[in-house]
This record gives C-alpha cells, structure tokens and sequence, in this order.
C-alpha cells in the first residue's frame, strides 16, 4: 500500500479521537507491572515512554532510555490472542426448571467496536493462523467470530526487534504487508500512515496528515532493513514437517523434559496455540449452569485424559506434541508452520528452552540419519 | 443441519442394563421438529450432557434409519458416566451431534466383512454388526471376532450365540482370563484369525478397542495380503467441543472428532506403532 501521509508525533491524539468518533474502544499498549501489556488507551500518554526491552531466553526486562519513540521495543507477553480467543468465557447456559426440563441458550452479545493499535506483523500472522482454526474449519467459532469482526487492526513496523525475535526467518516479518486497517512507520517526530481497507480510509479522512518526503521514505526503508539485520535467530533450513514425523522416537525429547517444567507457559503467550478445554459451573442454587471454555494447553495433565489413562504422561511426550503440532501437524492442518517467529515463548520459559536451538538439534539429528 | 456447538434437550424412552456396569439409552429430542432432521452414519458419536456437570462423547448404536429413538451403550466408568446410569425413562438430558466420520458401510456392499473388538462392549461395533444384521443379503460373508479381558465381561451372550447359527457367518469369542465352563478361546483375539473361513485378503475389516490389539491385527492381517486400505479403526481421544476447535483430540496433524473417528489403516499406520501421540 502506499503511504497516505505523514502524523507528526504531537497530533497522534487525533487519531484516538477519531477511533472514538467511530464508536471504537481503544486498545494499546502500557507499562504495567515492568512489561508491556495491552489495555484500555485514551491518551498517548499512556504508551511506552522511553523503554526499550530486553529479551533472552527465560528473560524480560525494560530499561529506560533517552528514547523519544514510543514503540522501540518488541512485544510483551500477549498478542491479539486474548481479545478475540479469550482466556474464559461461557459458550453456553441450561437452565433447569423443577420438573427437570432442561432449556439451553447462548449468548449473542454483540462486543464492542476495538481499535487496537500497536499490532506487530507476528500479531498479525498468528491472527490470520487462528482466523484459519476459528472460522474456516468445519464449524464456525461464534464467539471468535462476533470479536473478530468488531477489530480494527493498527498496525507498527517494527524497528527494534529482541534477541529472541525471528519473524523473517518464520516468513512473516519484520515488516507488516497485509490484513490491517491502518499501518504506521514511527519516525522520531511523529508517524508515516499508510491505509488498506476502507476503515483505514474513513480513518485516515479525520487525521491532519502532512506530505511525506523521500528522505522520510528512505529512512523508512532502512529501518526496515535494519530490523531484519537485527534479528539473530532462525529456523532451521529443510523440511521440519518431515523431520519431526520422522523424529517421534528421538532421545532429543527426553533431554528437554529434563529441563522442561511442563508449565505450559509456551502455550499460553503463544499467538497461535488454540486448545482449550470445557467445564460447568453449576449456580448455587442448582438451578442453571455455565458450560464455560478456558484456555488449555497440550503440557496439562487433563489435555491427553482418557478414562483410565494419560496419553501423554510424560513430558517429553507432552513437549513432542507441542513442537510437533506447531511445527509439522499445522501443515497439514492449515498450509503451514503454525510458528509466526514473535518469540515469545523463549523469553517466557521459566528455564530458558529456545525452540529455535531444540529445532536446529533435531534438524541436525534428521539430517545424520 | 441444527446447531451441534450447543446441546438440545432429549428425553430418555428406554432404558436397558446390559451387565453390572454397561446400560443403555434410547433418546429421543424433546423437538420433534429435531428428531425429523437429525440424520446419523454408523460409528459417529453425539456428546450427551448431565445438567451441571458436562458433556461426553458416546457412539451412536442404533440404525440410522430407524427414526424413533437413538441408542447409545454406555460403561459407566466415572464422573459423568455415573450420572448417565441413574436415568430413567422421562428423565432429561443434552444432546449435541452427530460428529466425524463413520464407518465406510455404503461403500461396502456384496463385500464379506470382519469385526474385530477387544474390550468391554465396545459400542462402535455394535453399530456395525447391528446394521449389516439388518441388511444381511446385501454383505457377503461377515466373522466378528470378539476379545474380552475376562469372560465375565461379555455381554450380548445369547445376541452372539443366536449370530453363531446364521448363515455365512462366523463368531469367535476370546477371554485373556475364563472363568470355568466359558466355551470358547482363552488367550488373544489374534490367535484366532487363523480360523476365519472369509479371505481376509478381499475383505472389509473394522476393529475397534485397545490400540495394541487392533495394531497386533492389522499387522497380522497384513501379512495375510489384505490392503491397509481395507483395514479400518475406529480411535479415541479425550474430547471437549467434537468439532475440531478445542485441540484435545489431536492425533498427529488429525483431529480424531472430525477427521475421525474411523480412519482407513493407511491413514494411522504412521502413527499407531507409537503409543503416547
Ligand atoms: C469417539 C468416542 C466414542 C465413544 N463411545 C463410547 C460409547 O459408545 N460408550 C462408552 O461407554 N464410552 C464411549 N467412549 C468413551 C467415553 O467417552 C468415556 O468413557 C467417558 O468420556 C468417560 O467420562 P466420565 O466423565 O464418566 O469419566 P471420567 O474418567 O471421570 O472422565 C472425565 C472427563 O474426561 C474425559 N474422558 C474420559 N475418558 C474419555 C475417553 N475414553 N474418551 C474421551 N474423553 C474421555 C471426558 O471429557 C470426561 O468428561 C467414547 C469415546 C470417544 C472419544
Ligand atoms: S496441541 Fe499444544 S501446541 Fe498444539 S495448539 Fe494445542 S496447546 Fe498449542
Ligand atoms: S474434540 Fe475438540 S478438536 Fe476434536
């Protein structure tokens, strides 16, 4: 898309204005509790000053700096993930009445119109990965559906990725290309706007945009390229999805449920995982009950039960069907890798595992036998 | 086709206890309207809910084209499944369903068929044996062969005894351990293929129980030149949603609720060798 013009830095409160006029609640992120989260913005005020964040394996931490953009650091623990796939929430109710008729009902609520800003190109892969399980498998996801609908994506290219980033060696960054409303390369004095749907337009249409020069355009450019110059990590070269078929007997998975906890943190920041189990909370009263879904994770002990029995007793099986499924099952599934490069779950590992190293391991091991 | 993501209100009309641990349901909806759209295959499965306390996924036992009740054969084994037990008829439950895939039956018409199952009254069977029963002249030769851990734990005895006298048709019983007077093999249901009178080379098998003994059997009846593709299993994996959303039934890039349950030996071989995928 090209670009529709230049935001200087002073007048991007105009932009939440007219999110607000559109009737849309506006999503960004925040410092809180020393790492950067996704919440309620009215102001600008309230994005990151002057923070860089500093990622390894098993490590997050935010520094201060002399900084003047608000978006040079990476991505803290949530994506998209939580706004439309929801940590919890009731899929459906059933009353029961005292002749013991039983009436079921679920809810058709409408959420609000969200604007969320600050959207990097792996938030938006994983987006596209997850509309792909929710909506356009056999069986529509309503509710997924209901909050799909009502996103307005804007997006930020990213310009100071972490040491755990590898979003250009996955194919789906650092540089946002499709699927957004909006789309802004952060300058030091304000931002470059570009527009790719007739949302973005309606937008774009209440904000005082200035020309862009070429100079801010090369800049851009090479930001961008630097941003990939940036990043460390890779996958592995070859066909993983072969691969780890064929490595379902390694002693590889042993050695990493040997540092494993099977906490399932991996799973819970990941942007792309979906499963999630289902329960009911009866009311007190005995009355009516909530059958309500929560997110799961393929390393709990419930996620393999069968009567009788855990399928995936042990960790290392519980960790081989974590990178198997993401990294060789999502194929077949859904065309592709189900990993998007965003990192994540490297930095938020309690110990440390870095996917990127256990994939080159086990890509090594293929490629010997 | 209804809503399958939200249960609808079902009504038990008959109630039948086949052992100590093993009863079953006929349902119907409270919906008439329902019960003329609800379409099943054989060896599909509904998820049934107990008000307040969840949801199971259940086969579905009885024919597809008898419209007045659905039966389901249940073992009563824990939380939801105690709960299923105490119903009687007039008694309200959620249904939601049919789901995955059944069994290939159409498509396998003047063919002779063998059923093999291990375990205790393994319901996905049952909606085979039931439906070529009712259809006998259109199936060649059809052998069920039936494996029990103990010979307590058979159920149907007369049904099998009453199919041991038909025509073209073969039963074998297995129990691992038999109690004294239990007429038929004791030890693995495997050891009893060499007695098939059918050409396993040429027929349609589907099994269902324990994944070792249908991977023993497939093994074996490869070796006696039948096709992976002739072969097919019916599997089990925990389930929460049944519509390839919630992941639990993962079964290496399959979804065991919508690519399943029953997959031709072909599909799996890669994996069944392997236990804990
Ligand atoms: C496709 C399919 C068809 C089935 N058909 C039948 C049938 O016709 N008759 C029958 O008796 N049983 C059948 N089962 C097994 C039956 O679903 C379990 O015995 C039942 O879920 C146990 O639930 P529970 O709450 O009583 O037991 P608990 O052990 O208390 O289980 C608690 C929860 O674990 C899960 N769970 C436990 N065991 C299983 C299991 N084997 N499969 C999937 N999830 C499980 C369920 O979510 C269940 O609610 C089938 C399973 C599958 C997957
Ligand atoms: S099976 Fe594991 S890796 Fe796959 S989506 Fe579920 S939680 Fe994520
Ligand atoms: S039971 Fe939920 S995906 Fe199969």
């Amino acid at each position: 898309m090209s670009f529709r013009g230049f935001l200087l830095r002073d007048h991007f409160d105009t932009l939440l204005t007219a999110l607000h006029k559109l009737g849309a609640h506006c999503v960004g992120p925040t410092v809180m509790d020393d790492s950067i989260h996704y919440t309620t913005l009215t102001s600008s005020t309230q994005l990151p000053q002057q923070v860089h964040d500093h990622q390894g394996p098993g490590h997050y931490r935010l520094s201060t700096s002399t900084e003047s953009r608000w978006f040079a650091w990476a991505n803290g623990a949530q994506a998209l993930k939580p706004l439309v796939f929801v940590p919890q929430e009731i899929l459906w109710r059933s009353e029961r009445d005292s002749e013991g008729n039983l009436q079921f009902s679920n809810s058709k609520q409408e959420p609000p119109l969200t604007a969320v800003i600050g959207v990097r190109a792996c938030d938006l892969a994983a987006l596209a990965l997850q509309d792909q399980h929710f909506l356009d498998g056999l069986e529509q996801d309503s509710a997924y559906a209901r909050r799909r609908q009502q996103l307005i994506l804007i997006a930020v290219n990213c310009t100071h990725p972490s040491a755990n980033c590898f979003c250009h060696s996955s194919g789906d960054g650092p540089e946002v290309k499709q699927d957004y409303d909006l789309l802004l390369d952060e300058l030091d004095d304000g931002f470059a706007v570009r527009s790719a749907s007739p949302m973005g337009e309606k937008i774009c249409q209440q904000l005082q945009l200035e020309a862009l020069t070429n100079s801010q355009q090369d800049e851009i450019k090479h930001a961008n390229l630097r941003a990939i110059e940036q990043q460390t990590k890779h996958l592995p070269e070859g066909n993983l999805e072969q691969a780890l078929k064929n490595l379902q007997g390694s002693g590889r998975w042993q050695q990493i449920a040997e540092r494993c906890l099977s906490c399932g943190n991996c799973t819970a920041v990941c942007p792309s995982c979906f499963c999630h189990s289902q329960h009911d909370e009866p009311a007190a009263n005995s009355m009516s009950s909530a059958h309500i879904r929560q997110w799961d994770s393929c390393f709990s002990h419930g996620h393999s039960y069968i009567h009788g029995m855990v399928i995936h007793n042990e960790t290392r099986f519980r960790y081989r069907q974590w990178l198997t499924h993401k990294f060789s099952g999502w194929f077949e599934q859904y065309g592709r890798s189900g990993c998007v490069g965003c990192g994540r779950c490297i930095t938020w590992c309690p110990v440390g595992i870095d996917v990127t190293e256990e994939l080159h391991a086990l890509a090594e091991e293929y490629d010997n036998v | 086709m209804f809503d399958r993501q939200t249960p609808h209100e079902a009504i038990v009309v008959r109630r039948t206890q086949e052992s100590d641990t093993i009863f079953s349901l006929g349902l119907r909806f409270s919906d008439d309207e329902l019960n003329q759209q609800y379409r099943f295959q054989p060896g599909q499965f509904n998820m049934l809910y107990v008000f307040g306390i969840g949801e199971v996924p259940i086969s579905i036992v009885s024919d597809p084209q008898s419209t007045d009740e659905v039966i389901h054969t249940i073992r009563t084994v824990g939380r939801v499944t105690r709960v299923l037990e105490k119903l009687k008829p007039g008694d309200r439950l959620g249904i939601r369903g049919p789901f995955g895939r059944g069994w290939p039956l159409a498509s396998l018409q003047h063919r002779d068929i063998l059923v093999v199952t291990g375990g205790l009254g393994c319901a996905p069977s049952v909606s085979i044996i039931n439906y070529i029963m009712r259809r006998r002249q259109q199936f060649g030769r059809m052998a069920i062969i039936q494996g029990v851990k103990h010979s307590e734990d058979l159920i149907w005895r007369e049904r099998y005894k009453e199919w041991m006298q038909l025509d073209n048709t073969q039963v074998l019983l297995a129990a691992d351990v038999a109690s004294h007077g239990w007429p038929w093999h004791v030890g693995l249901v495997t050891e009893l293929l060499p007695q098939l009178d059918l050409d396993v080379s040429q027929a349609a098998t589907m099994m269902c129980g324990p994944e070792m003994m249908m991977l023993a059997t497939a093994k074996q009846l490869l070796e006696k030149r039948a096709s992976a593709q002739n072969i097919w299993l019916s599997m089990e994996r925990n389930m929460q949603c049944a519509v390839g959303l919630c992941g639990h039934c993962q079964y290496g890039p399959d979804f065991i609720c919508k690519d399943g349950p029953v997959f031709s030996y072909a599909d799996v071989q890669d994996r069944l060798p392997r236990r804990n995928i």
